[in-house]
């Protein structure tokens, strides 16, 4: 599955209490696909010597913040949901 | 200790540069032949400066937690014995 540009996404609030790259700041947060990075090993295996496939999609996800401020950041696909 | 970003602080920003000593330099270059080599990768460098422990990680420079990740992550893949550091450095 590949995520179009301009989607927008739900970053999820699951529980991970080992080694992720999805920083706590965005989790739960609504944002926009803003460009795909490509297909990454995923790091939260490969943390632990594993081999990190399959690989994950990368995106560039922005969120708006109050102001007219963005913040962007890179996060994996298994941590984004749909979002209204 | 990680997500940095999300701990929200009044303290100024401490922007002022500083030469790297050598044994900075000596320990990049240590990480990246060991990465290089396939002994450890940059996800588990990670890993291992998070596993820190909090006053740990605070006192610690950019270094020193590079110094704490590769030390547990060679100790993980018995490399290197615990303690083996250490006890070469004080002979």
């Amino acid at each position: 599955m590949s995520l179009p540009l301009g989607t927008t996404v739900r970053v999820s609030t699951r529980q991970h209490e080992r080694h992720h790259r999805t920083p706590g700041y965005v989790k739960g947060r609504r944002g926009r696909i803003e460009r795909a990075h490509g297909h990454f090993r995923n790091p939260e295996t490969q943390a632990y010597g594993g081999d990190g496939l399959p690989e994950q999609e990368l995106y560039l996800v922005s969120f708006d913040l109050p102001g007219g401020d963005r913040v962007l950041a890179d996060v994996f696909e298994h941590w984004l949901e749909a979002a209204e | 200790m990680h997500d940095r970003g999300g701990s929200p602080t009044d303290a100024p920003i401490d922007r002022t540069e500083h030469e790297l000593a050598d044994w900075e330099i000596l320990m990049d270059a240590i990480e990246n032949a060991l990465e290089h080599r396939g002994v450890m990768n940059t996800d588990q460098m990670r890993r291992g400066i998070e596993s820190m422990p909090a006053d740990e990680y605070e006192r610690a420079s950019y270094y020193e937690r590079w110094l704490f990740s590769t030390e547990a992550n060679l100790i993980e893949r018995g490399v290197l014995a615990p303690g083996e550091i250490d006890e070469r450095a004080a002979r």
